[in-house]
């Protein structure tokens, strides 16, 4: 059924919330700034409430079914971090307070600065950062930074394999990069010849995802980074699937100079239909005093009696500010929510337990799918949606019969890499019995894209609406519910 | 934790893949750095979790349990109960972005009533899903006009009382890049500002109401920025839309903020909401995710992602802007919050705003030693000049539970003694007019 817009449920004089009459002497109003109209919509509350729930009810979510979409990591979302969140004593807090009154939150981020700091073997992180391709953002304007201090303008080229995070390219771009493509080889690994060959002394850093967006783990790993540092670049690390190697690795180890972490994919904070993300971004020594300011520290270490005081710092090299106030904070508060309950042990169980339910979703999958790059994977894996006996099957008509069988579609057509792509990430939190459901919802669309291809390119059937017109959308561009007559 | 699997089930799904143990899932990993030690404090019980957490929330003193005058791009207003009662449904918090429509119809109606309203709002004719916050939203326009005017035009002027912060995030997106130049004048009037405009120019950025509160009608400066081929780019308080002319009467290009104020708690700074609206020739030239209404196959009306040629995930390197992830439930907050308050409710909450911020100003310009700096008519922040350091005044204001203005003079030195103070609907006459009475004690001392 069409739910109405908020305007169209409208209806002239109608209230949905009132406030008290002002308490104080009333003041003339700057009559030539006054507008004459304000045109929104008027509704009871009730009409609110009633409306909303029932777009809610429109939407598929992680609460609702499982949600294996590739590099997104849509793991179970825990309730206790939406309580912690919304505690008084966080969400009443003003940015710009005194810290003598802030306590608490400094204490918050410089723990979750140090855990993430520890997990990912680095020594300095920032988490100003508001989403993933925020934090990629700020990296590339770090290697910027960092090779102009060393009075080297001349590298303007950022290595960008194949197989990495879809937003790599436009981060690279912003931050007045060229992006240069990187090929991969048949492994699925970067092409170290290629490599070799494309790295001289024009070449500002590689910014790898690894495991790469196959769900594969780059089997040269430390051979890529080598190659890149005897060059005079940086290597950034993409952690958009961090999710493999929480205890398996650490990216700072292997010699990564820069990581960005997404809290909402790893740290199993909410994505919200779209945000908001949080993608504090982890460096090497050499690059700490070049973090975007403020960061949270100890500024005064106190005694037996006094409690240490936190409060901000400024990076000397500092690249600058990168948004308002202090980062995603209702963001950060529920991912280090997660690892205090977590741990050690629970984080490593999280990556392993991830990468055993792809596997396993990988054999179950690979006698009805192509299979392009076979070898254990991490994470997640691409699928070909195609079959040569089904030419007029796509990724994108297995995709939209997915959800008649009450599922999410996989990421399809990413990485461009491969043909028809279906990317699937089942994460950790899945049981053996919703993948064992998955794979045989898949089994039998493989099954009718040979037999009723029909059901395939009509799907979906039982969802609010079908397949939209997406030309037309673009072409008569209609984006506002209603305005009023001029 | 959060993980299902029994031992029973780890085993029959080892052997489907046919490994011993989980061990050699990750031979890949280089032997030196495969299973690292990770020193992290024991791990809690949900029960501990939340005792943990508590202590810490109660280790700040929260707005709510003192008397708030801060403002400053973050503000105390209220929230209508129903708001997070709705963002509490899973349907919309464990959501991904809506790239399958289909099932997403929810989000993105959602996010087209969003515009919808920002649209009207502003005055604008088409507006995007949202961006990180204020600051980045100016960004943004930065990028969007560099954009516009492919690199031939590389000069963005910046008004002195755009707030601070968003300046300085539009220098560090800029910083690195050679051809781009950011002007910051002394002067923040509508002819020092028009001044700097030249051929050279893309965008020039202005604050309504201004860092300092003061409400400017920014007509003539779009006249000549547009006679000389500029955008004008107006940042502007959501809540003093209610009751103030929208920035398009004035002729502005994009019309940008932060959302915070519309149903959104402070949260020591974020998550927020970045609001952004522009002309609608600009459409193309704006970054970020936009909804538009279409119909299905049998006719049926739905919404879709639109225009994404524009983004990273098609135009790769070439895309407006790298923007990926946005605020999504922020924006569906700010949805169900002016939804809730509607025509008269919006306009209700300025002027309390308003009022309750003139009636504080007027007691305190009366306390000697206590000047009202602006001369301009002024929304719900002010400046006044103190008789001592706004530093000092404050620690005083904290002993008795009020959380006092900004110290101006951190980001405008010539603004010595002077405070920003900020007043919404959440200050009662009673707490206004004991904030007085501590100043006042203050200039005695």
């Amino acid at each position: 059924m069409t739910e109405p817009t908020i305007y169209e449920l409208s209806s002239a004089g109608r209230k949905g919330f009132t406030f008290a009459e002002p308490d104080v002497p009333a003041f003339p109003l700057p009559d030539e700034f006054i507008r004459k109209d304000l045109p929104l919509p008027e509704l009871s509350e009730l009409d609110v409430v009633r409306h909303f729930t029932h777009l809610s009810q429109k939407n598929y979510s992680i609460d609702s079914g499982f949600y294996p979409l590739g590099s997104c990591t849509m793991k179970y979302n825990p309730r206790i971090n939406e309580v912690v969140a919304r505690l008084n004593g966080f969400a009443q807090v003003h940015p710009l307070q005194p810290i003598e009154t802030v306590q608490g939150s400094l204490v918050v981020m410089y723990m979750l600065q140090e855990a993430l700091k520890e997990i990912s073997g680095f020594p300095a992180i920032s988490l100003q950062p508001a989403a993933g391709a925020h934090g990629e953002l700020v990296g590339v304007l770090i290697m910027r930074a960092y090779h102009l201090s060393h009075g080297d303008a001349k590298r303007k080229k950022i290595l960008l394999p194949d197989s990495a995070h879809g937003t790599n390219p436009a981060s690279s771009s912003m931050a007045g990069f060229e992006a240069v493509h990187l090929p991969s080889d048949a492994r699925g690994n970067v092409d170290l010849a290629k490599l070799k060959e494309l790295c001289d002394d024009t070449i500002a850093g590689l910014m790898l995802t690894n495991p790469n967006t196959l769900g594969l783990f780059d089997e040269h790993v430390l051979e890529v980074i080598d190659i890149v540092h005897k060059a005079g670049g940086l290597v950034y690390g993409d952690g958009a699937n961090l999710n493999a190697l929480l205890g398996i690795t650490r990216p700072g180890d292997l010699g990564f100079d820069i990581l960005h972490i997404n809290l909402h994919k790893t740290f199993s904070t909410p994505h919200g239909g779209g945000g908001p993300g949080s993608g504090p971004l982890a460096v090497a020594e050499h690059l700490a005093d070049f973090l975007p300011d403020p960061l949270v520290d100890i500024i005064d270490p106190g005694d037996e009696e006094t409690p240490p005081l936190y409060g901000f710092i400024h990076p000397k090299k500092s690249i600058g500010r990168i948004k308002s106030f202090h980062g995603h904070f209702g963001i950060i508060v529920r991912a280090l929510t997660y690892i205090l309950m977590q741990g050690a042990e629970g984080l490593r169980d999280v990556s392993e337990m991830a990468v055993l339910n792809a596997n396993y979703l990988m054999a179950l999958l690979k006698g009805s799918y192509h299979l392009p790059y076979d070898r254990d994977c991490m994470h997640e894996f691409v699928l070909e949606g195609v079959w040569p006996e089904a030419p007029d099957i796509h990724a994108l008509d297995v995709a939209k019969r997915l959800m008649d069988y009450g599922l999410h579609p996989p990421t399809n057509y990413f990485p461009l890499i491969v043909n028809e792509a279906l990317m699937i990430e089942p994460t950790e939190s899945e049981s053996k019995q919703t993948l064992d459901y998955f794979a045989d919802a898949m089994r039998k669309i493989a099954k009718e894209a040979h037999e009723q291809p029909e059901l395939l390119h009509e799907a979906p059937h039982a969802t609010p609406v079908g397949r939209l017109d997406e030309v037309k959308a673009a072409k008569d561009l209609v984006l506002c519910c209603w305005r009023p007559e001029e | 934790m959060f993980t299902p699997h029994t031992d029973g089930e780890r085993q029959e799904m080892l052997k489907a893949i046919g490994k011993k143990n989980v061990a050699e899932l990750f031979n890949v990993i280089p032997e030196a750095f495969r299973f690292p030690e990770i020193e992290l404090p024991d791990s809690l019980s949900e029960m501990e979790a939340l005792q943990q957490f508590s202590e810490w929330a109660e280790a700040n003193n929260a707005c709510g349990d003192m008397s708030c005058f801060l403002g400053a791009g973050a503000y105390h207003h209220y929230i209508p109960a129903a708001v997070d009662f709705l963002l509490h449904r899973g349907d919309f918090f464990t959501a991904y972005t809506p790239y399958q429509p289909e099932i997403s119809q929810g989000t993105l109606q959602a996010i087209f009533e969003f515009q919808s309203l920002i649209i009207n709002l502003t005055g604008m004719e088409v507006a995007n899903a949202s961006h990180y916050d204020g600051a980045t939203a100016a960004a943004e326009a930065c990028v969007s006009a560099y954009h516009h005017f492919r690199g031939t035009r590389s000069k963005f002027v910046l008004s002195p009382l755009l707030n601070p912060q968003y300046r300085e995030t539009v220098r560090t997106y800029f910083g690195l890049l050679e051809d781009a130049q950011i002007v910051e004048p002394e002067n923040s009037d509508s002819d020092s500002l028009s001044a700097l405009i030249d051929d050279q120019t893309a965008l020039v950025m202005v604050q309504y109401p201004d860092f300092l509160g003061n409400i400017m009608d920014w007509s003539s400066l779009t006249r000549t920025a547009h006679e000389k081929g500029a955008l004008v780019a107006v940042c502007a308080n959501p809540i003093a839309l209610g009751m103030l002319k929208p920035p398009a009467e004035f002729g502005a290009d994009f019309v940008l903020g932060e959302g915070q104020p519309l149903g959104i708690p402070m949260s020591f700074g974020g998550p927020y909401l970045g609001f952004f609206a522009a002309r609608k020739e600009l459409v193309r030239k704006i970054s970020g995710r936009i909804v538009g209404e279409t119909v299905d196959k049998d006719g049926r009306r739905g919404y879709v992602l639109t225009l994404t040629a524009r983004e990273q995930h098609i135009r790769r390197e070439k895309a407006t802007s790298n923007i990926c992830s946005n605020q999504g439930l922020m924006a569906l907050a700010a949805t169900i919050y002016m939804s809730l308050l509607g025509k008269s409710g919006l306009r209700k909450v300025a002027e309390l705003c308003y009022q309750k911020a003139h009636y504080a100003a007027d007691l305190i310009k009366r306390i000697k030693g206590y000047r009202l700096v602006n001369d301009h008519p002024f929304f719900h922040e002010f400046v006044i000049e103190c008789p001592t350091a706004v530093s000092a005044i404050n620690e005083h204001l904290l002993e008795h539970g009020i959380i006092g203005g900004l110290d101006l003079e951190k980001h405008y030195p010539s603004m010595k003694n002077c405070m920003l103070i900020a007043v919404t609907e959440m200050n009662s006459k009673a707490e206004i007019e004991t904030f007085a009475e501590i100043l006042a004690e203050v200039a005695h001392d």
